[in-house]
Protein backbone atom coordinates (compact mmCIF):
# COMPACT_ATOMS: atom_id res chain seq x y z
CA UNK A 1 0.00 0.00 0.00
CA UNK A 2 1.22 3.44 -0.88
CA UNK A 3 2.07 5.85 1.88
CA UNK A 4 -0.35 8.69 2.35
CA UNK A 5 2.19 11.25 1.13
CA UNK A 6 2.81 9.31 -2.07
CA UNK A 7 -0.89 8.98 -2.61
CA UNK A 8 -1.30 12.69 -2.01
CA UNK A 9 0.97 13.42 -4.99
CA UNK A 10 0.15 10.43 -7.17
CA UNK A 11 -3.61 10.81 -7.38
CA UNK A 12 -3.72 14.43 -8.60
CA UNK A 13 -0.86 13.77 -11.03
CA UNK A 14 -2.71 10.79 -12.44
CA UNK A 15 -5.91 12.83 -12.65
CA UNK A 16 -4.14 15.58 -14.60
CA UNK A 17 -2.49 13.17 -17.04
CA UNK A 18 -5.56 11.02 -17.67
CA UNK A 19 -7.75 14.11 -17.81
CA UNK A 20 -5.49 15.52 -20.52
CA UNK A 21 -5.85 12.26 -22.43
CA UNK A 22 -9.63 12.49 -22.16
CA UNK A 23 -9.46 16.07 -23.48
CA UNK A 24 -7.52 14.87 -26.52
CA UNK A 25 -10.39 12.51 -27.32
CA UNK A 26 -13.04 15.16 -26.73
CA UNK A 27 -11.15 17.95 -28.49
CA UNK A 28 -12.20 17.23 -32.13
CA UNK A 29 -15.89 17.16 -31.17
CA UNK A 30 -15.67 20.36 -29.15
CA UNK A 31 -13.63 21.99 -31.90
CA UNK A 32 -16.23 21.14 -34.55
CA UNK A 33 -19.03 22.58 -32.43
CA UNK A 34 -17.09 25.79 -31.75
CA UNK A 35 -15.72 26.19 -35.29
CA UNK A 36 -19.20 25.79 -36.80
CA UNK A 37 -20.34 29.03 -35.15
CA UNK A 38 -17.01 30.85 -35.15
CA UNK A 39 -16.06 33.52 -37.68
CA UNK A 40 -13.89 32.17 -40.47
CA UNK A 41 -12.95 33.57 -43.88
CA UNK A 42 -14.32 31.71 -46.88
CA UNK A 43 -17.44 30.50 -45.09
CA UNK A 44 -20.96 31.81 -44.55
CA UNK A 45 -19.86 33.09 -41.16
CA UNK A 46 -17.15 35.66 -41.85
CA UNK A 47 -17.76 38.32 -39.20
CA UNK A 48 -18.55 37.58 -35.59
CA UNK A 49 -20.11 34.47 -34.12
CA UNK A 50 -23.40 33.14 -35.39
CA UNK A 51 -25.38 30.51 -37.20
CA UNK A 52 -24.38 31.52 -40.74
CA UNK A 53 -22.94 28.11 -41.56
CA UNK A 54 -26.14 26.39 -40.43
CA UNK A 55 -28.19 28.79 -42.54
CA UNK A 56 -26.09 27.91 -45.58
CA UNK A 57 -26.41 24.22 -44.76
CA UNK A 58 -30.20 24.62 -44.47
CA UNK A 59 -30.35 26.04 -47.99
CA UNK A 60 -27.83 23.69 -49.57
CA UNK A 61 -29.31 22.07 -52.71
CA UNK A 62 -32.40 20.12 -51.64
CA UNK A 63 -32.08 21.65 -48.18
CA UNK A 64 -31.01 20.32 -44.81
CA UNK A 65 -34.64 19.50 -43.95
CA UNK A 66 -34.89 17.12 -46.92
CA UNK A 67 -31.64 15.33 -46.10
CA UNK A 68 -32.57 15.10 -42.42
CA UNK A 69 -35.93 13.64 -43.42
CA UNK A 70 -34.19 11.09 -45.66
CA UNK A 71 -31.87 10.09 -42.83
CA UNK A 72 -34.71 9.88 -40.31
CA UNK A 73 -36.80 7.73 -42.69
CA UNK A 74 -33.90 5.39 -43.48
CA UNK A 75 -32.89 5.04 -39.83
CA UNK A 76 -36.48 4.72 -38.62
CA UNK A 77 -37.34 1.98 -41.10
CA UNK A 78 -34.09 0.14 -40.43
CA UNK A 79 -34.70 0.21 -36.67
CA UNK A 80 -38.30 -1.01 -37.05
CA UNK A 81 -37.43 -3.77 -39.54
CA UNK A 82 -34.44 -4.90 -37.47
CA UNK A 83 -36.44 -4.97 -34.22
CA UNK A 84 -39.34 -6.86 -35.79
CA UNK A 85 -37.25 -9.46 -37.63
CA UNK A 86 -34.77 -10.07 -34.80
CA UNK A 87 -37.48 -10.19 -32.11
CA UNK A 88 -39.32 -12.97 -33.95
CA UNK A 89 -36.08 -14.62 -35.07
CA UNK A 90 -34.54 -14.53 -31.60
CA UNK A 91 -37.76 -16.01 -30.19
CA UNK A 92 -37.69 -18.81 -32.77
CA UNK A 93 -34.01 -19.63 -32.26
CA UNK A 94 -34.17 -19.53 -28.45
CA UNK A 95 -37.54 -21.11 -27.66
CA UNK A 96 -38.40 -23.47 -30.53
CA UNK A 97 -36.80 -26.39 -32.23
CA UNK A 98 -37.46 -26.79 -35.91
CA UNK A 99 -35.65 -28.44 -38.81
CA UNK A 100 -32.97 -26.26 -40.35
CA UNK A 101 -32.70 -24.09 -37.25
CA UNK A 102 -28.94 -24.29 -36.84
CA UNK A 103 -28.36 -23.91 -40.56
CA UNK A 104 -30.45 -20.75 -40.69
CA UNK A 105 -28.69 -19.32 -37.63
CA UNK A 106 -25.29 -19.99 -39.15
CA UNK A 107 -26.38 -18.47 -42.46
CA UNK A 108 -27.47 -15.35 -40.57
CA UNK A 109 -24.11 -15.06 -38.82
CA UNK A 110 -22.32 -15.70 -42.13
CA UNK A 111 -23.46 -12.24 -43.28
CA UNK A 112 -20.61 -10.94 -41.11
CA UNK A 113 -18.09 -12.89 -43.16
CA UNK A 114 -18.88 -11.29 -46.49
CA UNK A 115 -17.48 -7.81 -47.21
CA UNK A 116 -19.92 -4.97 -47.61
CA UNK A 117 -18.75 -4.17 -51.14
CA UNK A 118 -19.04 -7.79 -52.27
CA UNK A 119 -22.74 -7.76 -51.37
CA UNK A 120 -23.55 -4.24 -52.52
CA UNK A 121 -22.63 -4.93 -56.15
CA UNK A 122 -25.19 -7.74 -56.64
CA UNK A 123 -27.66 -5.91 -54.37
CA UNK A 124 -27.53 -2.94 -56.74
CA UNK A 125 -28.63 -5.26 -59.58
CA UNK A 126 -31.11 -7.15 -57.41
CA UNK A 127 -32.88 -4.03 -56.10
CA UNK A 128 -33.23 -2.83 -59.68
CA UNK A 129 -35.03 -6.02 -60.65
CA UNK A 130 -37.24 -5.81 -57.54
CA UNK A 131 -38.23 -2.26 -58.48
CA UNK A 132 -36.52 -0.96 -55.33
CA UNK A 133 -33.71 0.89 -57.08
CA UNK A 134 -33.01 4.36 -55.79
CA UNK A 135 -35.53 3.91 -52.98
CA UNK A 136 -35.24 4.59 -49.27
CA UNK A 137 -37.22 1.41 -48.51
CA UNK A 138 -34.77 -0.71 -50.50
CA UNK A 139 -31.84 0.92 -48.71
CA UNK A 140 -33.47 0.31 -45.32
CA UNK A 141 -34.06 -3.37 -46.20
CA UNK A 142 -30.39 -3.77 -47.14
CA UNK A 143 -29.23 -2.01 -43.96
CA UNK A 144 -31.53 -4.27 -41.95
CA UNK A 145 -29.90 -7.33 -43.49
CA UNK A 146 -26.47 -6.04 -42.42
CA UNK A 147 -27.80 -5.62 -38.86
CA UNK A 148 -29.26 -9.12 -38.61
CA UNK A 149 -26.17 -11.05 -37.44
CA UNK A 150 -25.71 -8.90 -34.35
CA UNK A 151 -29.44 -8.32 -33.77
CA UNK A 152 -30.44 -11.98 -34.10
CA UNK A 153 -27.57 -13.10 -31.88
CA UNK A 154 -28.44 -10.46 -29.28
CA UNK A 155 -32.16 -11.32 -29.24
CA UNK A 156 -31.42 -15.05 -29.11
CA UNK A 157 -29.29 -14.73 -25.99
CA UNK A 158 -31.85 -12.30 -24.51
CA UNK A 159 -34.61 -14.90 -24.89
CA UNK A 160 -32.33 -17.67 -23.66
CA UNK A 161 -31.60 -15.79 -20.46
CA UNK A 162 -35.32 -15.69 -19.59
CA UNK A 163 -36.15 -18.35 -17.00
CA UNK A 164 -37.77 -21.24 -18.92
CA UNK A 165 -40.55 -21.55 -16.36
CA UNK A 166 -41.81 -18.07 -17.24
CA UNK A 167 -42.47 -19.02 -20.86
CA UNK A 168 -43.69 -22.53 -20.07
CA UNK A 169 -46.15 -21.28 -17.48
CA UNK A 170 -47.64 -18.94 -20.06
CA UNK A 171 -48.11 -21.80 -22.55
CA UNK A 172 -49.63 -24.09 -19.94
CA UNK A 173 -52.03 -21.31 -18.96
CA UNK A 174 -53.37 -21.59 -22.48
CA UNK A 175 -51.64 -18.62 -24.03
CA UNK A 176 -50.76 -19.03 -27.68
CA UNK A 177 -47.08 -18.62 -28.42
CA UNK A 178 -47.71 -15.20 -29.93
CA UNK A 179 -49.77 -13.95 -27.00
CA UNK A 180 -47.07 -15.23 -24.64
CA UNK A 181 -44.47 -13.35 -26.67
CA UNK A 182 -46.34 -10.06 -26.60
CA UNK A 183 -47.65 -10.17 -23.02
CA UNK A 184 -44.88 -11.86 -21.10
CA UNK A 185 -41.69 -12.19 -23.10
CA UNK A 186 -41.34 -8.79 -24.79
CA UNK A 187 -41.12 -6.98 -21.44
CA UNK A 188 -38.47 -9.49 -20.36
CA UNK A 189 -36.27 -8.89 -23.41
CA UNK A 190 -36.74 -5.11 -23.47
CA UNK A 191 -33.08 -4.34 -22.61
CA UNK A 192 -31.98 -6.49 -25.55
CA UNK A 193 -34.41 -4.67 -27.84
CA UNK A 194 -33.04 -1.29 -26.75
CA UNK A 195 -29.47 -2.43 -27.46
CA UNK A 196 -30.45 -3.80 -30.88
CA UNK A 197 -32.42 -0.65 -31.70
CA UNK A 198 -29.54 1.62 -30.66
CA UNK A 199 -27.00 -0.25 -32.78
CA UNK A 200 -29.36 -0.35 -35.75
CA UNK A 201 -29.97 3.39 -35.49
CA UNK A 202 -26.29 4.28 -35.21
CA UNK A 203 -25.42 2.02 -38.15
CA UNK A 204 -28.22 3.28 -40.40
CA UNK A 205 -27.82 6.95 -39.52
CA UNK A 206 -24.10 6.82 -40.23
CA UNK A 207 -23.90 4.45 -43.16
CA UNK A 208 -22.07 5.86 -46.14
CA UNK A 209 -21.19 3.25 -48.74
CA UNK A 210 -24.64 1.62 -49.06
CA UNK A 211 -26.48 4.86 -49.96
CA UNK A 212 -23.49 5.91 -52.07
CA UNK A 213 -24.07 2.85 -54.25
CA UNK A 214 -27.83 2.31 -53.96
CA UNK A 215 -29.19 5.88 -54.14
CA UNK A 216 -28.65 7.80 -57.39
CA UNK A 217 -31.05 10.67 -56.89
CA UNK A 218 -29.26 13.53 -55.11
CA UNK A 219 -32.53 14.58 -53.42
CA UNK A 220 -32.85 11.19 -51.76
CA UNK A 221 -29.40 10.86 -50.23
CA UNK A 222 -29.05 10.73 -46.44
CA UNK A 223 -27.18 13.40 -44.50
CA UNK A 224 -23.66 11.89 -44.47
CA UNK A 225 -23.58 11.81 -48.27
CA UNK A 226 -25.07 15.29 -48.53
CA UNK A 227 -22.44 16.73 -46.17
CA UNK A 228 -19.68 14.91 -48.03
CA UNK A 229 -21.00 16.41 -51.29
CA UNK A 230 -20.88 19.96 -49.91
CA UNK A 231 -17.12 19.84 -50.05
CA UNK A 232 -16.83 19.75 -53.81
CA UNK A 233 -19.51 22.37 -54.22
CA UNK A 234 -18.39 25.54 -55.97
CA UNK A 235 -15.47 25.19 -58.37
CA UNK A 236 -13.58 22.90 -56.03
CA UNK A 237 -13.56 25.44 -53.23
CA UNK A 238 -14.42 23.64 -50.03
CA UNK A 239 -16.87 25.32 -47.68
CA UNK A 240 -15.34 24.20 -44.38
CA UNK A 241 -17.89 26.15 -42.36
CA UNK A 242 -20.85 24.29 -43.82
CA UNK A 243 -18.93 21.01 -43.47
CA UNK A 244 -18.38 21.69 -39.76
CA UNK A 245 -22.05 22.55 -39.30
CA UNK A 246 -22.97 19.35 -41.15
CA UNK A 247 -20.71 17.27 -38.91
CA UNK A 248 -22.36 18.77 -35.83
CA UNK A 249 -25.86 17.96 -37.15
CA UNK A 250 -24.68 14.43 -37.98
CA UNK A 251 -22.95 13.82 -34.66
CA UNK A 252 -25.41 15.42 -32.26
CA UNK A 253 -28.14 12.73 -32.26
CA UNK A 254 -25.52 9.98 -32.04
CA UNK A 255 -23.71 11.57 -29.11
CA UNK A 256 -26.95 12.37 -27.24
CA UNK A 257 -28.36 8.86 -27.77
CA UNK A 258 -25.03 7.35 -26.78
CA UNK A 259 -24.85 9.34 -23.53
CA UNK A 260 -28.46 8.45 -22.67
CA UNK A 261 -28.14 4.76 -23.51
CA UNK A 262 -24.48 4.12 -22.69
CA UNK A 263 -25.43 1.19 -20.46
CA UNK A 264 -27.19 -0.54 -23.34
CA UNK A 265 -24.32 0.21 -25.69
CA UNK A 266 -21.89 -1.46 -23.29
CA UNK A 267 -24.19 -4.49 -22.99
CA UNK A 268 -23.89 -4.99 -26.73
CA UNK A 269 -20.15 -5.35 -26.28
CA UNK A 270 -20.53 -7.76 -23.39
CA UNK A 271 -22.53 -10.10 -25.60
CA UNK A 272 -20.13 -9.54 -28.47
CA UNK A 273 -17.21 -10.57 -26.28
CA UNK A 274 -19.16 -13.58 -25.10
CA UNK A 275 -19.34 -14.71 -28.68
CA UNK A 276 -15.55 -14.71 -29.05
CA UNK B 1 -13.22 -18.64 -22.04
CA UNK B 2 -16.78 -17.45 -22.46
CA UNK B 3 -17.69 -19.96 -25.14
CA UNK B 4 -18.62 -22.76 -22.73
CA UNK B 5 -21.05 -20.43 -21.02
CA UNK B 6 -22.81 -19.78 -24.25
CA UNK B 7 -22.82 -23.43 -25.17
CA UNK B 8 -24.34 -24.33 -21.86
CA UNK B 9 -27.24 -21.99 -22.43
CA UNK B 10 -27.63 -23.27 -25.94
CA UNK B 11 -28.21 -26.89 -25.01
CA UNK B 12 -31.70 -26.59 -23.55
CA UNK B 13 -32.78 -24.36 -26.40
CA UNK B 14 -31.66 -26.83 -29.01
CA UNK B 15 -33.92 -29.42 -27.44
CA UNK B 16 -36.61 -27.65 -25.46
CA UNK B 17 -38.91 -30.68 -25.73
CA UNK B 18 -36.41 -32.77 -23.80
CA UNK B 19 -37.14 -30.95 -20.55
CA UNK B 20 -39.18 -33.55 -18.72
CA UNK B 21 -42.60 -32.15 -17.87
CA UNK B 22 -44.64 -33.20 -14.88
CA UNK B 23 -46.70 -36.31 -15.66
CA UNK B 24 -50.06 -34.53 -15.52
CA UNK B 25 -49.00 -31.97 -18.07
CA UNK B 26 -47.07 -34.36 -20.27
CA UNK B 27 -49.62 -35.02 -22.99
CA UNK B 28 -50.61 -31.41 -23.30
CA UNK B 29 -47.00 -30.28 -23.56
CA UNK B 30 -46.08 -32.85 -26.20
CA UNK B 31 -49.03 -31.73 -28.32
CA UNK B 32 -47.94 -28.20 -27.72
CA UNK B 33 -44.38 -28.92 -28.81
CA UNK B 34 -45.52 -30.43 -32.12
CA UNK B 35 -47.49 -27.30 -32.81
CA UNK B 36 -44.58 -25.22 -31.61
CA UNK B 37 -42.28 -26.92 -34.09
CA UNK B 38 -44.26 -25.42 -36.97
CA UNK B 39 -44.61 -22.13 -35.19
CA UNK B 40 -40.83 -21.99 -34.80
CA UNK B 41 -40.55 -21.81 -38.56
CA UNK B 42 -43.23 -19.18 -38.66
CA UNK B 43 -41.28 -16.92 -36.30
CA UNK B 44 -38.03 -17.62 -38.13
CA UNK B 45 -39.63 -16.95 -41.54
CA UNK B 46 -38.86 -13.20 -41.69
CA UNK B 47 -35.20 -13.91 -40.86
CA UNK B 48 -35.13 -16.68 -43.47
CA UNK B 49 -36.69 -14.34 -46.03
CA UNK B 50 -34.18 -11.58 -45.36
CA UNK B 51 -31.20 -13.92 -45.35
CA UNK B 52 -32.35 -15.56 -48.60
CA UNK B 53 -33.33 -12.48 -50.59
CA UNK B 54 -30.68 -10.03 -49.42
CA UNK B 55 -27.78 -12.35 -48.66
CA UNK B 56 -27.87 -15.81 -50.26
CA UNK B 57 -29.29 -14.69 -53.62
CA UNK B 58 -26.80 -11.78 -53.87
CA UNK B 59 -23.91 -14.15 -53.07
CA UNK B 60 -24.99 -16.44 -55.92
CA UNK B 61 -25.59 -13.43 -58.14
CA UNK B 62 -22.15 -11.96 -57.49
CA UNK B 63 -20.60 -15.29 -58.50
CA UNK B 64 -22.60 -15.25 -61.73
CA UNK B 65 -21.68 -11.61 -62.35
CA UNK B 66 -18.00 -12.37 -61.86
CA UNK B 67 -18.24 -14.90 -64.68
CA UNK B 68 -20.19 -12.62 -67.03
CA UNK B 69 -19.70 -9.56 -69.17
CA UNK B 70 -21.85 -7.28 -67.03
CA UNK B 71 -21.83 -3.52 -67.55
CA UNK B 72 -23.29 -1.03 -65.10
CA UNK B 73 -25.78 0.25 -67.66
CA UNK B 74 -25.64 -2.47 -70.31
CA UNK B 75 -26.50 -5.26 -67.88
CA UNK B 76 -25.80 -8.94 -68.43
CA UNK B 77 -24.22 -9.70 -71.83
CA UNK B 78 -23.49 -13.38 -71.25
CA UNK B 79 -20.70 -15.48 -69.83
CA UNK B 80 -17.10 -14.45 -70.45
CA UNK B 81 -15.22 -16.45 -67.79
CA UNK B 82 -12.46 -16.09 -66.82
CA UNK B 83 -11.92 -12.68 -68.43
CA UNK B 84 -13.14 -10.68 -65.43
CA UNK B 85 -10.66 -12.37 -63.11
CA UNK B 86 -7.65 -11.92 -65.39
CA UNK B 87 -8.79 -8.35 -66.00
CA UNK B 88 -9.14 -7.64 -62.26
CA UNK B 89 -5.77 -9.14 -61.36
CA UNK B 90 -3.91 -7.45 -64.20
CA UNK B 91 -5.26 -3.99 -63.38
CA UNK B 92 -2.19 -1.81 -62.86
CA UNK B 93 -3.69 -0.49 -59.60
CA UNK B 94 -4.41 -3.96 -58.19
CA UNK B 95 -1.08 -4.82 -56.57
CA UNK B 96 -0.41 -1.27 -55.32
CA UNK B 97 -3.90 -1.34 -53.75
CA UNK B 98 -3.24 -4.72 -52.12
CA UNK B 99 0.11 -3.55 -50.81
CA UNK B 100 -1.32 -0.27 -49.50
CA UNK B 101 -4.29 -2.01 -47.85
CA UNK B 102 -1.99 -4.51 -46.11
CA UNK B 103 0.36 -1.77 -44.96
CA UNK B 104 -2.52 0.30 -43.66
CA UNK B 105 -4.02 -2.76 -41.91
CA UNK B 106 -0.78 -3.64 -40.13
CA UNK B 107 -0.12 -0.07 -38.98
CA UNK B 108 -3.71 0.46 -37.83
CA UNK B 109 -4.00 -2.86 -36.02
CA UNK B 110 -0.71 -2.52 -34.12
CA UNK B 111 -1.35 1.07 -33.04
CA UNK B 112 -5.03 0.65 -32.32
CA UNK B 113 -4.79 -2.52 -30.25
CA UNK B 114 -1.77 -1.12 -28.39
CA UNK B 115 -3.57 2.11 -27.47
CA UNK B 116 -6.83 0.29 -26.68
CA UNK B 117 -4.99 -2.05 -24.31
CA UNK B 118 -3.31 0.91 -22.61
CA UNK B 119 -6.65 2.70 -22.19
CA UNK B 120 -8.33 -0.46 -20.88
CA UNK B 121 -5.63 -0.92 -18.24
CA UNK B 122 -5.91 2.75 -17.35
CA UNK B 123 -9.66 2.69 -16.68
CA UNK B 124 -10.19 -0.86 -15.45
CA UNK B 125 -10.48 0.08 -11.79
CA UNK B 126 -14.09 0.87 -10.94
CA UNK B 127 -14.03 4.43 -9.59
CA UNK B 128 -16.08 7.44 -10.60
CA UNK B 129 -13.18 9.25 -12.32
CA UNK B 130 -12.56 6.24 -14.54
CA UNK B 131 -16.17 6.09 -15.67
CA UNK B 132 -15.78 9.69 -16.84
CA UNK B 133 -12.60 8.70 -18.72
CA UNK B 134 -14.33 5.69 -20.24
CA UNK B 135 -17.17 7.84 -21.52
CA UNK B 136 -14.71 10.36 -22.98
CA UNK B 137 -12.81 7.63 -24.83
CA UNK B 138 -16.06 6.03 -26.02
CA UNK B 139 -17.93 9.07 -27.32
CA UNK B 140 -16.10 9.12 -30.69
CA UNK B 141 -17.29 5.58 -31.37
CA UNK B 142 -20.89 6.82 -31.45
CA UNK B 143 -20.00 8.82 -34.56
CA UNK B 144 -20.10 7.29 -37.97
CA UNK B 145 -16.85 6.67 -39.77
CA UNK B 146 -18.00 9.09 -42.46
CA UNK B 147 -18.80 11.80 -39.89
CA UNK B 148 -15.45 11.27 -38.17
CA UNK B 149 -13.65 11.51 -41.51
CA UNK B 150 -15.51 14.70 -42.45
CA UNK B 151 -14.71 16.17 -39.05
CA UNK B 152 -11.00 15.48 -39.45
CA UNK B 153 -11.11 16.67 -43.06
CA UNK B 154 -12.02 20.11 -41.73
CA UNK B 155 -9.70 19.75 -38.75
CA UNK B 156 -6.72 18.97 -40.98
CA UNK B 157 -7.39 21.74 -43.49
CA UNK B 158 -4.97 24.66 -43.14
CA UNK B 159 -7.84 27.09 -43.97
CA UNK B 160 -10.02 25.97 -41.08
CA UNK B 161 -8.15 23.67 -38.72
CA UNK B 162 -6.11 24.82 -35.74
CA UNK B 163 -2.99 22.77 -36.48
CA UNK B 164 -1.46 24.97 -39.16
CA UNK B 165 -1.67 28.07 -36.97
CA UNK B 166 -0.44 26.11 -33.98
CA UNK B 167 2.61 24.81 -35.82
CA UNK B 168 3.37 28.26 -37.19
CA UNK B 169 3.10 29.70 -33.71
CA UNK B 170 5.53 27.07 -32.49
CA UNK B 171 7.89 27.98 -35.31
CA UNK B 172 7.56 24.62 -37.08
CA UNK B 173 6.97 24.82 -40.81
CA UNK B 174 5.72 27.87 -42.68
CA UNK B 175 1.96 27.52 -42.19
CA UNK B 176 1.49 25.37 -45.26
CA UNK B 177 1.91 22.04 -43.50
CA UNK B 178 -0.25 19.49 -45.26
CA UNK B 179 -1.86 16.52 -43.56
CA UNK B 180 -3.18 14.91 -46.71
CA UNK B 181 -0.79 16.23 -49.35
CA UNK B 182 1.88 13.53 -49.41
CA UNK B 183 1.33 9.75 -49.50
CA UNK B 184 2.86 9.22 -46.07
CA UNK B 185 1.10 12.15 -44.43
CA UNK B 186 -2.22 10.99 -45.88
CA UNK B 187 -1.68 7.48 -44.54
CA UNK B 188 -0.79 8.58 -41.01
CA UNK B 189 -3.50 11.24 -40.91
CA UNK B 190 -6.06 8.58 -41.80
CA UNK B 191 -4.68 6.20 -39.17
CA UNK B 192 -5.11 9.01 -36.62
CA UNK B 193 -8.81 9.33 -37.52
CA UNK B 194 -9.31 5.59 -37.13
CA UNK B 195 -7.47 5.48 -33.80
CA UNK B 196 -9.59 8.36 -32.50
CA UNK B 197 -12.81 6.75 -33.71
CA UNK B 198 -12.13 3.15 -32.64
CA UNK B 199 -9.79 3.25 -29.59
CA UNK B 200 -12.72 3.38 -27.16
CA UNK B 201 -14.54 0.62 -29.01
CA UNK B 202 -11.62 -1.81 -28.65
CA UNK B 203 -10.90 -0.56 -25.13
CA UNK B 204 -14.41 -1.66 -24.17
CA UNK B 205 -13.94 -5.12 -25.70
CA UNK B 206 -10.65 -5.53 -23.80
CA UNK B 207 -12.23 -4.19 -20.63
CA UNK B 208 -14.80 -6.98 -20.76
CA UNK B 209 -11.89 -9.43 -20.94
CA UNK B 210 -9.97 -7.72 -18.13
CA UNK B 211 -12.96 -7.78 -15.82
CA UNK B 212 -13.47 -11.49 -16.34
CA UNK B 213 -10.03 -12.15 -14.81
CA UNK B 214 -10.63 -13.14 -11.20
CA UNK B 215 -9.01 -11.04 -8.50
CA UNK B 216 -7.74 -14.29 -6.90
CA UNK B 217 -5.25 -14.66 -9.74
CA UNK B 218 -3.84 -11.19 -9.09
CA UNK B 219 -3.78 -11.92 -5.38
CA UNK B 220 -1.80 -15.11 -6.03
CA UNK B 221 0.67 -13.19 -8.20
CA UNK B 222 1.07 -10.59 -5.46
CA UNK B 223 1.70 -13.27 -2.84
CA UNK B 224 4.34 -14.78 -5.13
CA UNK B 225 6.06 -11.40 -5.14
CA UNK B 226 5.47 -10.54 -8.79
CA UNK B 227 5.99 -6.89 -9.67
CA UNK B 228 3.59 -4.91 -11.87
CA UNK B 229 5.35 -5.73 -15.14
CA UNK B 230 5.62 -9.44 -14.31
CA UNK B 231 1.95 -9.53 -13.36
CA UNK B 232 1.07 -7.85 -16.65
CA UNK B 233 3.11 -10.16 -18.90
CA UNK B 234 2.57 -13.41 -16.99
CA UNK B 235 -0.99 -13.04 -15.70
CA UNK B 236 -2.94 -10.35 -17.53
CA UNK B 237 -1.76 -10.88 -21.11
CA UNK B 238 -2.21 -14.68 -21.22
CA UNK B 239 -5.68 -14.47 -19.66
CA UNK B 240 -6.62 -11.66 -22.04
CA UNK B 241 -5.62 -13.67 -25.08
CA UNK B 242 -9.10 -14.47 -26.37
CA UNK B 243 -10.23 -10.84 -26.02
CA UNK B 244 -7.08 -9.65 -27.77
CA UNK B 245 -7.63 -12.18 -30.52
CA UNK B 246 -11.21 -11.02 -31.03
CA UNK B 247 -10.02 -7.40 -31.26
CA UNK B 248 -7.26 -8.32 -33.70
CA UNK B 249 -9.60 -10.26 -35.96
CA UNK B 250 -12.18 -7.44 -35.96
CA UNK B 251 -9.51 -4.80 -36.54
CA UNK B 252 -7.76 -6.66 -39.35
CA UNK B 253 -11.04 -7.44 -41.10
CA UNK B 254 -12.27 -3.87 -40.73
CA UNK B 255 -9.02 -2.35 -41.97
CA UNK B 256 -8.72 -4.66 -44.96
CA UNK B 257 -12.17 -3.44 -46.01
CA UNK B 258 -11.41 0.25 -45.41
CA UNK B 259 -13.38 2.57 -47.67
CA UNK B 260 -15.24 5.54 -46.11
CA UNK B 261 -12.21 7.17 -44.53
CA UNK B 262 -10.13 7.16 -47.71
CA UNK B 263 -13.07 8.04 -49.95
CA UNK B 264 -13.69 11.16 -47.86
CA UNK B 265 -10.20 12.15 -46.77
CA UNK B 266 -8.00 11.38 -49.76
CA UNK B 267 -10.16 10.10 -52.63
CA UNK B 268 -7.29 7.66 -53.20
CA UNK B 269 -4.80 10.46 -53.68
CA UNK B 270 -2.27 11.87 -53.84
CA UNK B 271 -1.27 10.10 -57.07
CA UNK B 272 -3.39 7.01 -56.34
CA UNK B 273 -1.14 6.30 -53.36
CA UNK B 274 -3.97 5.62 -50.91
CA UNK B 275 -6.29 3.43 -52.98
CA UNK B 276 -7.54 0.53 -50.88
CA UNK B 277 -8.83 -2.67 -52.37
CA UNK B 278 -12.49 -1.85 -51.64
CA UNK B 279 -12.03 1.55 -53.26
CA UNK B 280 -10.72 -0.24 -56.32
CA UNK B 281 -13.87 -2.39 -56.31
CA UNK B 282 -16.02 0.73 -56.03
CA UNK B 283 -14.14 2.59 -58.77
CA UNK B 284 -14.35 -0.40 -61.08
CA UNK B 285 -18.09 -0.76 -60.56
CA UNK B 286 -19.35 2.80 -60.23
CA UNK B 287 -16.50 5.28 -60.41
CA UNK B 288 -15.83 5.56 -64.12
CA UNK B 289 -15.12 2.06 -65.40
CA UNK B 290 -18.71 0.98 -64.79
CA UNK B 291 -17.87 -2.69 -65.15
CA UNK B 292 -19.84 -4.70 -62.61
CA UNK B 293 -18.43 -8.02 -63.84
CA UNK B 294 -14.81 -7.11 -63.13
CA UNK B 295 -15.84 -5.49 -59.83
CA UNK B 296 -17.68 -8.67 -58.83
CA UNK B 297 -14.61 -10.76 -59.66
CA UNK B 298 -12.42 -8.41 -57.66
CA UNK B 299 -14.75 -8.46 -54.67
CA UNK B 300 -14.86 -12.26 -54.72
CA UNK B 301 -11.06 -12.29 -54.65
CA UNK B 302 -11.32 -10.03 -51.57
CA UNK B 303 -13.86 -12.37 -49.98
CA UNK B 304 -11.64 -15.37 -50.61
CA UNK B 305 -8.58 -13.61 -49.17
CA UNK B 306 -10.59 -12.60 -46.12
CA UNK B 307 -11.81 -16.15 -45.52
CA UNK B 308 -8.24 -17.47 -45.77
CA UNK B 309 -6.88 -14.78 -43.43
CA UNK B 310 -9.63 -15.27 -40.86
CA UNK B 311 -9.32 -19.05 -40.99
CA UNK B 312 -5.58 -18.70 -40.39
CA UNK B 313 -6.23 -16.40 -37.43
CA UNK B 314 -8.78 -18.76 -35.90
CA UNK B 315 -6.39 -21.67 -36.37
CA UNK B 316 -3.52 -19.76 -34.77
CA UNK B 317 -5.79 -18.86 -31.87
CA UNK B 318 -7.05 -22.39 -31.37
CA UNK B 319 -3.51 -23.77 -31.64
CA UNK B 320 -2.42 -21.49 -28.83
CA UNK B 321 -5.35 -22.38 -26.62
CA UNK B 322 -4.69 -26.12 -26.80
Amino acid sequence: MATSLRELVAVPTQRVLTGALALIFLFPLVWAAVASVAPQPGTAQVDGWGMGNYARLAGYQAGLAQYLLNSVLISGMTVIFTLAVSLLGGYAFAMFSFPGKNLLFLATLAILMVPYATLLIPLYVLLNSLGLQNSLVGLALVLTMFQLPFATFMMRISFESIPRELAESAYVDGCGTFTALLRILVPAVKPGLITVGLFAFLAAWNDFIAPLILINDSDKVPLPLAVANIRGQVMGVVDYGATEAGVVVLALPCVVLFLLLQRHYVRGFMSGALKG
Amino acid sequence: MATPVERRTEVPSAAPTSTIPEPAARRRVSGLSRRRRNQGWLYAAPTALFVTVFFLVPVLLVIQMSLSDWGLFAGNRGLNAPDNYTDALSNRLFWPAVWFTVKYTIITTVILIGIALGLALLVQEVVRWNSFLRTAFLVPSALGLASASLLFYALYAPQSGPFAQLLTALGIGDGTVSFLGSPNAALWSTVAVIVWRFAGFYMLLLLVGLQSISSDVYEAARVDGANRWQTFTNVTLPLLKSSLALCTILCITGSLLAFDQFYILTRGGPDNSTITIVQLVYNTAFGGRNDLGVAAALSLVVLLALIVINAAQFRALRGKED
